[in-house]
């Protein structure tokens, strides 16, 4: 949360101004569009009578009635506790959300029946792909970490020579480097462990940036401490330098999972069954594209919701011992 | 070599770059000798001691500690550190662990105590620097003068052969000074063997052996604690106690 820096009791959805120039603002976006044809419209018919045929008093009585339950809204959602306020905001976008995809008329049947298959393979596939080059991405990121931190000029070229490669190429290019590149020089891979390398490869380099940094964050003083006593160098990093640098490290890291889970999407393009390659082909048969790229986005969608909650815990965890 | 001898250093100089920060430093330290080092800021105290735990790397010249001749080739640097105690100024306690757990670590995993011995280990120094009360707390739940307490009792753990001191008050508000000094003077009259840099003067009249002043890495002036403040012989550490003395 920011520090105010000034204590304000007034709530700002509170203030006149404010309610009048969200409402005038409101209107006016609405007039400039005409909404008569729609179901607006249609929920008006007592009040307007054929929506087709009653003009500019029609345009004018939708875009109005629309101005004063979204200023209402807003204003009686300005009385809630904030945990509550948060959550109305939430629903209320996510209904609009679902009333825009309402919009394409699609079918659920087609929907129910694919879901199963969707989650089991699809959903799962890029979970385990995820999660597995997440583990060896942090690997590579502590070895990377050290070695750009050290003195050893071999340790160091050749670090700082992967991550700069490998944040230099486009991730789909890595992927097909990696899948067709490797047979050419007698390595048959598949194409799950194909894709697993690449996307280890690739967010490893941008991990290693992030444990090199949280390292540093930590206070020379704590290794001096840690030398001192006579600890090695191996009982100094884990025990001392990584304990204190994980609740640096881990909010960056949590953002890269989140958004590894969604670029395992690419792998896609050497025909691993995940859900972006499901997406794509089981709505082909049926030409039921939308269909298929909505349920698969908000299967994405969930997970990394998911993902983010547990980082938030885990984030909580670390702030406890924080507390003086 | 005498057997008493805990740390010589023999011709020592050391380089920042192009800059000398140690010039010819000859000193020996006894078992159960007191010494205080003062001098100046940036004469080089704090270089001195950490090269004799080897925090710090010398160039010349010859350190020996505790029988262990200090080297670039050395593979037994631990082997060193583990009989040198060190306290810093910034206390640098492990903050991720409890005050217990800081004064266990070393035991445990230097010297392979078990939990419970390295926690009977633990209690008997925090008894010693007398704060067991506070064991199971946090660092940051500590005021400074307990906490550089605990970093004492940190390194006691160790049963070090010497203890070095850089600056262990200097970061601490005034009221705490106190009891800071009186464990380190309690230290030493129970015979532990210390380097002290620091500018307590109380403390270096009523505790030490030999006092050593430095002035750019240079060993100036070296004597009994009596002689040292009412007849120093240099002009340069005449003006260092007229400025450190006259508040
Ligand atoms: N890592 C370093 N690199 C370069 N110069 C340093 C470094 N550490 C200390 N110095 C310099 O060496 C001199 C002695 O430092 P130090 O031993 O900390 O002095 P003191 O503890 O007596 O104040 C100072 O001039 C300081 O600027
Ligand atoms: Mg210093």
């Amino acid at each position: 949360m920011l520090y105010p820096d000034t204590v304000e009791a007034e709530v700002l959805v509170h203030k006149p101004w404010f309610v009048v120039t969200m409402f005038a603002v409101i209107l006016a976006i609405f007039l400039a569009f005409n909404l008569t044809g729609t179901t607006m419209g249609e929920l008006m018919r007592p009040v307007i009578g054929d929506p087709l045929q009653s003009g500019l008093y029609g345009r004018f009585a939708v875009a109005f009635v629309v101005a004063v339950i979204f200023s209402l809204n807003v204003v009686l959602i300005g009385f809630a506790p904030l945990k509550i306020q948060i959550a109305i905001v939430w629903f209320e976008l996510l209904l609009l959300f679902l009333a825009f995809f309402e919009t394409f008329h699609l079918s659920l049947p087609f929907i129910w029946e694919k879901l199963p298959f969707l989650i089991t393979q699809g959903a799962v596939t890029t979970l385990y792909v995820s999660a597995i080059s997440i583990v060896i991405a942090s690997v590579i990121a502590i070895l990377g970490a050290v070695a750009k931190l050290s003195t050893n000029g071999f340790a160091y070229a050749i670090a700082s020579f992967y991550t700069s490669f490998f944040r230099g190429l486009p991730l789909l290019m890595q992927v097909y480097l990696i899948y067709l590149g490797l047979p050419q020089l007698g390595f048959v891979i598949d194409a799950v462990p194909a894709g697993i390398l690449a996307l280890s490869l690739c967010y490893g380099a941008y991990m290693t940036e992030i444990f090199r940094s949280g390292i540093q964050s930590i206070d020379r003083g704590q290794w001096e401490a840690s030398r001192s006593i006579g600890f090695g160098f191996g009982i100094t990093m884990r025990r001392i330098i990584l304990p204190q640098a994980l609740p640096v490290i881990i909010p960056p890291t949590g953002n890269q999972f989140i958004s590894m889970l969604k670029d395992s999407s690419l792998v896609s393009v050497i025909g691993v069954w995940e859900l972006m390659f499901l997406a794509r082909t089981l709505g082909q048969k049926s030409f039921q594209h939308m269909e298929m790229l909505i349920s698969t986005a908000l299967i994405y969608w969930i997970m990394s919701i998911c993902l983010e909650l547990i980082q938030s815990r885990i984030e909580r965890h670390y702030a406890r011992s924080k507390v003086r | 070599m005498s057997m008493d001898l805990i740390i010589e250093a023999k011709d020592v100089a050391k380089w920042y770059g192009a800059f000398q920060v140690l010039k010819d430093i000859n000193l020996t330290v006894r078992k159960g000798e007191r010494i205080v080092v003062c001098g100046p800021s940036g004469s080089g105290k704090s270089t001195l001691i950490r090269c004799f735990n080897r925090l710090e790397a010398h160039q010349k010249g010859e350190i020996t500690v505790n029988g262990i001749t200090l080297h670039d080739r050395m593979r037994n640097v631990a082997e060193v550190r583990k009989n040198v105690g060190m306290v810093f100024q910034h206390f640098n306690l492990f903050p991720h662990m409890t005050v217990l757990m800081n004064c266990m670590v070393g035991p445990m995993w230097i010297k392979g105590a078990s939990a419970v011995e390295a926690k009977k280990i633990a209690l008997r120094f925090l008894e010693r620097v007398r704060i067991p009360e506070q064991a199971n707390k946090y660092p940051v739940q500590l005021s400074g003068g307990q906490q550089q307490r605990v970093a004492i009792a940190r390194s006691l753990c160790m049963e070090p052969a010497v203890m070095l001191f850089d600056e262990p008050t200097s970061a601490l508000d005034p009221e705490m000074v106190s009891e800071v000094l009186d464990t380190m003077t309690s230290l030493a009259r129970d015979g532990m063997t210390m380097v002290c840099v620091t500018h307590e003067m109380g403390f270096a009249r009523a505790v030490a052996d030999r006092v050593i002043f430095m002035n750019s890495g240079q060993i100036v002036e070296e004597g009994n604690p009596e002689a040292f403040f009412t007849n120093p012989q240099h002009d340069r550490t005449k003006l260092f106690l007229s400025q450190i003395l006259k508040h």
